[in-house]
């Protein structure tokens, strides 16, 4: 056994992690981290903001699978991740970061840029470490890593104070951990599966409400396999998105406020819902007491607390969504009595043909829905969406279909603005050979464009299409229908001009004033080995239908701003 | 009331911040801690917190799952308040202006079997030991009297009977 610094067996921890990549951005604190990276095989990349270093972590993660890694200094670096690293613990995406802290001796003593970071992430991580000697580094990433990756994923923080950093000792590095509090129950018990099956296979109106419970644990197939046997019409969260192809005939598109008009009138109808890894979030649901209130619900997911958090159900699974599910066909097939559904199957397609997109949307003719519809027409099915948050985000929903699981990236649970941009840049980054997209409104893009920088000088080439409506469109469509068009800190104004300003960054500017100019940029855009930014002057006025008003049941579609239901 | 109050009893990491973490659990989630008392116990680097919380049975499930979630927390477990053998300490002290009051009080004090630990002259302190009604009932006899200071320590609790 060797002597090595607390530095050198932070980096040897992450190295057998699998880590080859880091994001981040140094100062004072972390600096023994960052001579040592010197001598690693680890690549570095430089944001320029620590929020945007966590959202490219969050963005590797979810396009990979693997924890994303983020590193900044101690104070202001480590406070500027907590929006990141909050993201990232909504979305149960396994992120670490590493924070630098002040020297042991001065913790406690308000020295400079010295902040409680382990206090302040607290309620927004898995768990947050600081090792007080550098022995302790080796088992505290693995204790990080499997936290952050095993159970319902999520953060994990690890602050070093910076004289264990620098320090030197002999360093046992552990086989296995064992952490006595910490065992996520993975398999589904047998009684709960075959009652599940039973209730399956004899209701009348099955449906799949699939979550991102599916696509963490890589359960796409199985669950592609449970609908197709049991012929049910499968909706998705708008983070599961992807874990059922979009394209598919089964496929009813997302549920909730912004979700597809025909998912959400398939739900209130049917007599079953089996809901797979998802958390029941009252922007899927509706109101909880209207939900599903004529179905006997299934719940399966990793997580016991979330079943019955938000609504009590009739039967929860508490395991792998993967395993659970695989169980479940197993189950179905030994039985034979299987109930006949093709009058659901009718009814079904009955609901889905009385849609016709052109009876909702306003403006001038939804023109930003026929933009996403032509990025999904140019994107192979492994090229990478990601999203801003607004109107953009919920255009995405509406329109993009998803048709592979991790290709879909957006901030749901903490709706975060800013976190598109660089969470492709981290996909990209983890997928180099696929293209990535970021879906953005001029507000969110503003917030982290400087991360063009990080693009153009580590050569990350990713594609941004900017929705610009020169407005915070989603709270401006807000104000219009719920406010009495009371306009209130939504004009962006003095917008600047996107196309000079990439260009400054020495990155490619497009402009797309039509369907026709932003298929010709797209198409660019795609063979373009810069990052290219293609600003697309959309009207305000266009608002997002249909919508499900806050606090209403889903059942209750607005379909344009008169209050066409 | 006593049919929704709740016991958890818990093992947590003996280490710093493992109650912060508790408590921030709790207040994220809008529950209420009606007592809470830590002590380590025999086995390695573990306390026992006993908590007892105010609610239904929803909240104390609830409350459940997410405190078994917290990754420094090794065991949960919840009983109902009948299901559980409880004791609770309490220290109070109470004024007297005669001695008349002072031989009353004495003699509350066998009766319930209080030690009187310091008397001075206008007050004494009494330590109460027992079940948290037997201490609020103490308190409701001798609160006309006027008590000064009190300080209980929360409820620590046994399950009853041989499960463990
Ligand atoms: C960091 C952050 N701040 C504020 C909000 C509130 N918010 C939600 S949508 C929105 C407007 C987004 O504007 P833009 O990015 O231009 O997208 P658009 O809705 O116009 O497509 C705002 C301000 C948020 N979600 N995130």
């Amino acid at each position: 056994m060797s002597k090595i610094s607390g530095s050198q067996a932070l980096l040897e921890g992450l190295w057998n992690e699998g880590v080859r990549v880091v994001f981040g951005l140094p100062g004072g604190a972390i600096m023994p981290v960052y001579d040592a990276l010197l001598d690693s095989e680890i690549r570095h990349i430089l944001a320029r903001h620590e929020q945007s270093a966590a959202h490219m972590a969050d963005g590797y993660a979810r396009a990979s699978g693997r924890p994303g890694v983020c590193i900044a200094t101690s104070g202001p670096g480590a406070t500027n991740l907590v929006t990141g690293i909050a993201t990232a613990f909504a979305d149960s995406s396994p992120i670490i970061a590493i924070t630098g802290q002040v020297a042991t001796p001065t913790i406690g003593k308000d020295s400079f840029q010295e902040c409680d970071i382990v206090g302040i992430v607290t309620p927004v991580t898995k768990y947050a470490f600081q090792p007080m000697q550098p022995q302790e580094i080796p088992l505290v990433v693995k204790k990080a890593f499997k936290i952050a990756s095993t159970g319902r994923p999520g953060p994990v923080l690890i602050d070093l104070p910076r004289d264990i950093q620098i320090n030197v000792a002999d360093m046992n590095v552990p086989k296995k951990v064992d952490i006595r509090g910490y065992n996520p129950h993975i398999t589904p018990h047998p009684v709960q599966i075959k009652k599940a099956a039973d209730l399956l296979l004899n209701s009348d109106k099955p449906i799949i409400w699939s979550g991102g419970g599916v696509i963490i644990s890589n359960a796409a197939t199985l669950l592609r396999e449970v609908a197709e046997f049991l012929m049910a019409p499968v909706v998705t969260s708008l983070i599961g998105k992807g874990g059922f192809p979009e394209n598919h005939p089964l496929s009813l598109g997302p549920i909730g406020m912004h979700g597809r008009p025909e998912a959400n009138k398939t739900i209130c109808e049917a007599d079953c819902i089996l809901a797979v890894g998802v958390r029941f979030s009252d922007r899927s649901t509706g109101r909880f007491d209207e939900f599903g209130k004529d179905a006997r619900i299934i719940h399966i997911d990793i997580d016991p607390a979330e079943l019955g958090k938000n609504k009590k159900v009739e039967l929860p699974i508490v395991s792998d969504v993967g395993i659970a599910l695989k169980s479940l066909i197993a189950s179905m097939k030994r039985k034979i009595v299987k109930k006949d559904k093709t009058l659901w199957q009718k009814r079904v397609q009955e609901i889905k043909s009385q849609i016709r997109e052109g009876d909702f949307g306003s403006g001038n003719g939804i023109y930003q829905s026929q933009i996403v519809k032509k990025i999904r027409e140019l994107l192979p099915s492994n090229g990478i969406l990601t999203t801003e948050v607004g109107k953009n985000q919920m255009w995405g929903e509406l329109y993009y279909q998803v048709i592979e699981p991790r290709t879909w990236i957006t901030s749901t649970g903490l709706g975060t603005m800013g976190f598109g941009f660089p969470a492709a840049i981290g996909a990209k980054v983890a997928k180099p050979d696929v293209p990535v997209v970021d879906l953005a409104g001029d507000g969110s893009f503003r917030m982290t464009e400087n991360s063009l920088s990080t693009c153009m000088a580590e050569d990350i080439p990713v594609i941004v299409v900017i929705l610009n409506n020169s407005t915070l469109g989603m709270v401006e469509q807000w104000q219009r229908l719920f406010y009495d068009r009371r306009y209130s800190g939504v004009k962006l104004g003095n917008i600047p001009d996107f196309v000079k300003l990439v260009e400054a960054y020495g990155a490619q500017g497009l402009h797309a004033q039509s369907i026709k100019e932003f298929e010709k940029a797209f198409k660019e855009a795609i063979i373009s080995d810069v990052t290219t930014v293609i600003d697309c002057p959309v009207s305000p006025e266009e608002d997002v239908f249909p919508f499900v008003p806050p606090g209403r049941g889903l059942n209750e579609v607005l379909f344009d701003s008169e209050g066409q239901k | 009331m006593m049919e929704n109050t709740f016991i958890l009893s818990t093992v947590v990491e003996n280490k710093p911040g493992v109650l912060f973490r508790v408590a921030n659990m709790f207040r994220r989630r809008g529950f209420n801690i009606d007592s809470i008392s830590v002590g380590p116990i025999e086995e390695n680097g573990l306390s026992k917190m006993t908590i007892t919380i105010y609610g239904d049975r929803d909240v104390a499930e609830q409350t459940v799952k997410q405190m078994s979630k917290l990754i420094d927390v090794v065991k949960v477990q919840v009983f109902d308040y009948e299901d559980t053998v409880q004791r609770e300490l309490a220290l109070i002290k109470i004024q007297f202006s005669s001695n008349k009051s002072l031989s009353e009080l004495t003699n509350y004090c066998s009766i319930f079997r209080n030690r009187v630990i310091d008397v001075s002259p206008g007050s004494m302190i009494v330590e109460v030991t027992g079940t948290p009604e037997k201490i609020d009932a103490f308190i409701d006899i001798v609160s006309g009297y006027g008590i000064k200071e009190m300080a209980r320590t929360g409820i620590t609790a046994l399950q009853r009977g041989t499960k463990k």
